[in-house]
């Protein structure tokens, strides 16, 4: 039996149980609105690393060892770790896993990748492929910084449309062990480009691409918004959130009523002053792993969509003129 | 998306975009970037006072400055000072030096040679480049303009 539904949807017929989930988030995050729902919460931005990279390496680490431990399962009995970041090679991941003994798969979905993660983690365990399959990411203010745009004390003024890195970390394990969350459906994203060159601008750039995987969804399920108890987008922002809905109402879909961006609720945006809100791929793990998977669990929501968003940019592509590729996978979580 | 085009989408993002404060910007940049010159205009009346001819007074204020700059900068203030200065902060003397010292601070993990040494002008590089070409055409007008005074 084929498990496409239309042309981008997949339906898990044996869906995977989310087994465990665990959120850590850093200094910022613990100002913000969301501080009371992460596992943990550091305050030396370094977690005694002598460097950025290695701190979110150990920030990852630790989210990936917590989630295993409340799963009450080996690191070493995983039978997949999928993993990425935002660094160069993805190296937050290799540099972690590296000491945990289990088969690994890197990926990269810019901040797409929590989805990414969890759409490739269910494909495994719901083909039998995996019994136990753990999916995780990361990012750090600090090194996504120095990566994409100057150093930390260098003097610059934000624009307004710019978000700001989240650091933090989500991890969820899948497994076949009926469990209280099921992953029950998948819809892959195409790459969007509208053409948006700004990297100060990732809202407008990636906005495109949440809304065309939604509207997807919806006809290749025969959904509704309205199906949805919650609609969550990544880290669209504040200005990507708004255009979302405006996209969307012009497919024929409103979504108005049931939607949040993770970026927009991680941060108390004025007083925090953070401009459009949290990006990287650190915001919707964090926020999915620390608010939105417990809230599943007690009940309070029963059915969510969740889209995280990526924009597949580089700073050498954009010194070179181009506009910015975008992505974005859905995946429906249920109380089962 | 199937029913936007490109130009469509960037004009409806664009109108929905919140702008810089310009106005606002342009008032802060002059207030803290005026207060920089002044502090150099303070310093040089000083050094005038202690006795120092206008020859050493002057380079001794841009040294100053540099120097007052770095430190704020190590201390992490000139960038909270930025924040609000923008190119007040940045066109003077003392953002050049803040370009020099926040890289260097940066990539100190990266080793002495590959990281700080690398990198120490990755942001001031252009400034120096083009700063120095810039003189050489001016040296060269100069030059001609000169040669046909004379």
């Amino acid at each position: 039996m084929s498990k496409r539904v239309g042309t981008q949807t997949v339906a898990f017929y044996n869906p995977p149980y989310v087994k465990s989930y665990a959120a850590i988030a850093g200094p910022k995050e613990a100002e913000g609105p969301m501080a009371s729902c992460f596992d943990a919460l550091i305050d030396d931005e370094y977690l005694g690393q002598d460097s950025f990279e290695a701190a979110e390496s150990m920030l990852l680490k630790n989210t990936i060892e917590l989630a295993f431990k409340k799963a009450n399962i080996n690191t070493q009995d995983s039978n997949y770790i999928i993993s990425g970041d935002l660094l160069n090679q993805c190296v937050s991941s290799a540099y972690c896993i590296r000491d945990l003994s289990a088969p690994y798969i890197g990926i990269y979905g810019a901040c797409s990748t929590m989805a990414e993660g969890l759409m490739l983690s269910a494909m495994l365990v719901d083909g039998e492929f995996a019994d136990v399959c753990a999916n995780a990411t990361s990012s750090h203010f600090c090194c996504a910084e120095r990566q994409y745009r100057f150093p930390l004390e260098y003097g610059s003024l934000r624009t307004p449309t710019s978000q700001w890195t989240v650091t933090g970390s989500g991890c969820v394990i899948l497994t076949r062990d009926q469990n209280i969350i099921k992953v029950t459906h998948a819809t892959a994203g195409k790459i969007i480009d509208m053409g948006i060159k700004d990297a100060n601008n990732m809202g407008s750039a990636m906005a495109p691409a949440f809304a065309d995987t939604l509207a997807a969804h919806f006809k290749d399920t025969g959904r509704q918004p309205s199906d949805y108890d919650l609609i969550l987008s990544g880290d669209l922002g504040k200005l990507g959130k708004e255009l979302a809905i405006e996209l969307l109402k012009k497919e024929g879909y409103d979504i108005s009523g049931n939607y949040n961006d993770c970026g927009v609720m991680i941060y108390d945006l004025e007083e925090q002053d953070m401009h459009c809100g949290g990006s990287g791929c650190g915001c919707s793990a964090a926020v999915l792993c620390g608010d939105i998977l417990k809230k599943i669990e007690d009940g309070t929501f029963n059915r969510v969509l969740f889209a995280a968003t990526g924009a597949l940019m580089s700073p050498e592509m954009s010194k070179q003129g181009e506009s910015i590729p975008s992505i974005s996978h859905a995946i429906v979580f249920e109380h089962a | 998306m199937s029913n936007v085009g490109k130009k469509e989408y960037q004009a409806m993002a664009n109108a929905r975009a919140k702008k810089s404060p310009l106005g606002k910007d342009c008032l802060f940049a002059f207030l803290i970037g005026g207060a920089i010159c002044a502090i150099g205009q303070i310093l040089l009346d000083l050094y005038k006072r202690f006795g120092l001819s206008n020859d050493i007074a002057l380079p001794l204020v841009s040294i100053t400055l540099v120097a007052i700059s770095a430190i704020l900068t190590g201390f992490k203030v000139y960038g909270k000072i930025a924040k609000y200065g923008g190119a007040g902060t940045l066109v003077p003397i003392t953002g050049f030096a803040n370009s020099i010292v926040s890289p260097a601070m940066e990539y100190k993990p990266e080793g002495w040679i590959l990281g700080v040494g690398v990198k120490m002008f990755s942001i001031a590089g252009p400034v120096l480049v083009y700063g120095g070409l810039t003189s050489v055409i001016a040296g060269l007008i100069y030059y001609f303009i000169k040669g046909a005074s004379m």
